[in-house]
């Protein structure tokens, strides 16, 4: 029997990258154990896209149609309901026997693990960046204390939920054939009573690529001044084709919006590239950013913390650096 | 209306960690402590909800007697009662504290339960929903927006690009993101009067289902090429972003 369930999320029925993050890390792990691994999945997307699982190593996708599913709420028109995901993915890991859980740290996966955690009796480790299997038994690493310190953890119980932290584990191609099955909620006991939670629209806030899903970040702080000179981080974004982020500063004096905020009460984010443009570095900027691949640094006080942590620097006024900067990437994208 | 939030005592924001020398918790010499951040606005949003409903706010907590603090700030801010789930030096995990919580929470029996959407320390983001589970109450978590009418909630909370509406019914458990409402600083008045509020102890029982093995620190970069002759090196900077790091 497979021992381990990975959690496939799709958004607007379609599986972002994460998803094949999740499927590979499940297929590693279940090698490790020597076992095997299934998926499920709750949505609306049609059989060739559930298929694109296997490309990362999905043999046998589980499948749970969405708007079966809503059929069971007793109010219309909701788009999901986490609580009833939850109650169906609980039951059926419940029903099969599942010992481990993997969910992708998601806005999503993040409102789900620990209700499934509880549902099924297993321990949860949230917010994994590492694991290592010894002996039969994994250990996840994760960061604590706002990324200051990682922690080692373990787990008690026989089972357990574990989340991933986004765009920290590998999605690796492994094309593999593979076999979507059809579960019908009335198999797994939904009912009116798992829609404790309804939700009844998704707003999206203009349309721009969020800081918490890019590869790329561009981000400001007061160093830019004003609001207007945000159009130098802008430019560069655009070029890169990067997210825009910003310091807490900048968010409180109203110059940009809460979602842009990277840090220990804004967004935790792990790009390639993180593009500091006049962000001193305070502690609580670097706890959300600290973890990205590669950062660079723009700042005229060559003391600031900020180049403590970065890859690449240079010491200089974002007002010239920022434009020169998209020039030449300009240049070199053709 | 009957409304319970539950606060944690964390490191300052500021603390530098530094590994104590068991190598499973934090070296706490010269660390000060605080009511975790986002509980700060889950006792905003509490206190708010009794001003405009009446009723009353009780704050608990589960730590050592040191945690006290962050029910005090609590009563500062407005809330009337406090618990403290008093736990001893001992380790505990995120489950014991759920476990803890929603056994009292049974007993208090509230219209409202909130949490901030994660603490500081451990970072773990579970609490709230945990808690709600085994209450077999709804949770929503990482909420920027609440509005209640009778016994319906509709919760705005935020997700990757945007936010989703939430419509749930009470009693229910919310978990506050930054956003949610501005902290309010306590007066002297309400300091004075926090003085006078109860805090009833209770005994905790660890049920742990993880455990933390150990602690390290983050590996360290080994340290970047800082240019220092400013827009001249814009062309090397692209060279090694294009060639070197091969992110662009
Ligand atoms: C509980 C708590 C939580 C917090 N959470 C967060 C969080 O989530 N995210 C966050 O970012 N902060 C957070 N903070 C705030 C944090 O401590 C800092 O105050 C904030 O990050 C500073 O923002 P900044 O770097 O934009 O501004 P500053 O610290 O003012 O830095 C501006 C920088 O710009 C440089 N500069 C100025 N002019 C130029 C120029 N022309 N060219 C180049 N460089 C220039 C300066 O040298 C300076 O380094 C938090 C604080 C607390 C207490
Ligand atoms: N020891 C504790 N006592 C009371 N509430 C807690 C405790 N730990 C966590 N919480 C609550 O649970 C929320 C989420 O914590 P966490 O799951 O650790 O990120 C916090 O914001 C608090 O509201």
């Amino acid at each position: 029997m497979n021992k381990i369930l990975i959690v496939a999320e799709t958004k607007d029925n379609i599986f972002k990258s994460n998803a094949f993050e999740a499927v590979t890390t499940g297929k590693h792990m279940a090698e490790l154990l020597g076992t095997g691994y299934d998926v499920i999945t709750v949505t609306d997307a049609p059989d060739e896209h559930l298929k694109t699982l296997g490309k990362y190593g999905a043999s046998k996708v589980f499948h749970i149609s969405l708007t079966e599913l809503n059929s069971k709420s007793p109010a219309s028109g909701i788009k999901y309901s986490h609580s009833a995901i939850a109650s169906a993915v609980s039951n059926f890991a419940n029903s099969e026997g599942y010992e481990i859980i993997i969910i992708s740290g998601t806005a999503f996966g993040k409102e789900i693990a620990p209700a499934i955690s509880v549902k099924t009796d297993s321990a949860v480790i949230t917010d994994c960046t590492r694991y290592t299997v010894t002996e039969g038994k994994i250990s996840m690493k994760r960061p604590s204390y706002a990324g200051k310190c990682n922690t080692n953890v373990n787990y008690t119980s026989g089972k357990i939920v574990i989340t991933l932290r986004p765009n920290v584990f590998k999605a690796e191609v492994s094309e593999t054939d593979s076999e979507i099955v059809n579960i019908s909620p009335d198999n797994l006991n939904i009912s009116a009573a798992d829609f404790k939670t309804c939700v009844t629209d998704v707003v999206v806030s203009s349309g721009k690529l969020d800081v918490a899903e890019a590869d790329i970040i561009v981000s400001g702080g007061r160093g830019l001044r004003n609001p207007e000179s945000f159009k130098l981080v802008e430019d560069l974004a655009e070029v890169l084709g990067a997210a825009t982020g910003a310091s807490r500063a900048v968010v409180d004096a109203g110059w940009r919006p809460h979602g842009e905020q990277v840090g220990q009460t804004g967004k935790t984010v792990s790009p390639s590239l993180y593009v500091a443009c006049g962000i001193s570095g305070a502690i609580q900027h670097l706890a959300g950013m600290s973890s990205s691949k590669f950062i660079v640094a723009i700042n005229k006080d060559k003391d600031a913390p900020i180049f403590q942590v970065a890859d690449y620097g240079i010491v200089g006024d974002v007002f010239e650096i920022l434009p020169a900067l998209t020039e030449e990437i300009k240049k070199i994208k053709g | 209306m009957k409304i319970v939030v539950c606060v944690s005592l964390v490191p300052d924001s500021t603390t530098k960690v530094k590994i104590g020398a068991s190598g499973k918790s934090i070296d706490e010499t010269g660390v000060s402590f605080i009511i975790n951040p986002y509980d700060e606005f889950a006792v905003e949003e509490a206190v708010q909800l009794k001003e405009k409903s009446g009723g009353e706010v009780i704050a608990v907590s589960v730590g050592t007697d040191r945690s006290k603090e962050a029910i005090k700030k609590a009563f500062q801010m407005g809330a009337d009662k406090g618990i403290l789930l008093k736990s001893g030096d001992a380790d505990f995990d995120s489950f014991s504290v759920a476990k803890n919580l929603a056994e009292t929470i049974k007993e208090l029996n509230p219209d409202v339960i909130l949490f901030g959407k994660q603490s500081i320390d451990f970072d773990g983001s579970v609490v709230a929903s945990m808690t709600a589970e085994l209450l077999g109450l709804p949770c929503v978590n990482v909420v920027t927006k609440l509005e209640l009418s009778g016994n319906e909630a509709i919760a705005e909370r935020e997700i990757e690009g945007g936010k989703e509406v939430v419509k749930t019914s009470l009693p229910a458990v919310f978990g506050a993101q930054k956003g949610l409402n501005n902290p309010r600083y306590p007066n002297l008045k309400s300091i004075m009067a926090s003085k006078s509020k109860p805090i009833e102890e209770k005994p905790f029982e660890a049920k742990s289902m993880t455990e933390l093995t150990g602690m390290s620190l983050p590996d360290s970069k080994s340290s970047g090429k800082i240019f220092t002759d400013g827009v001249q090196n814009v062309p090397e900077l692209v060279r090694l972003l294009r060639e070197e790091a091969k992110v662009i």
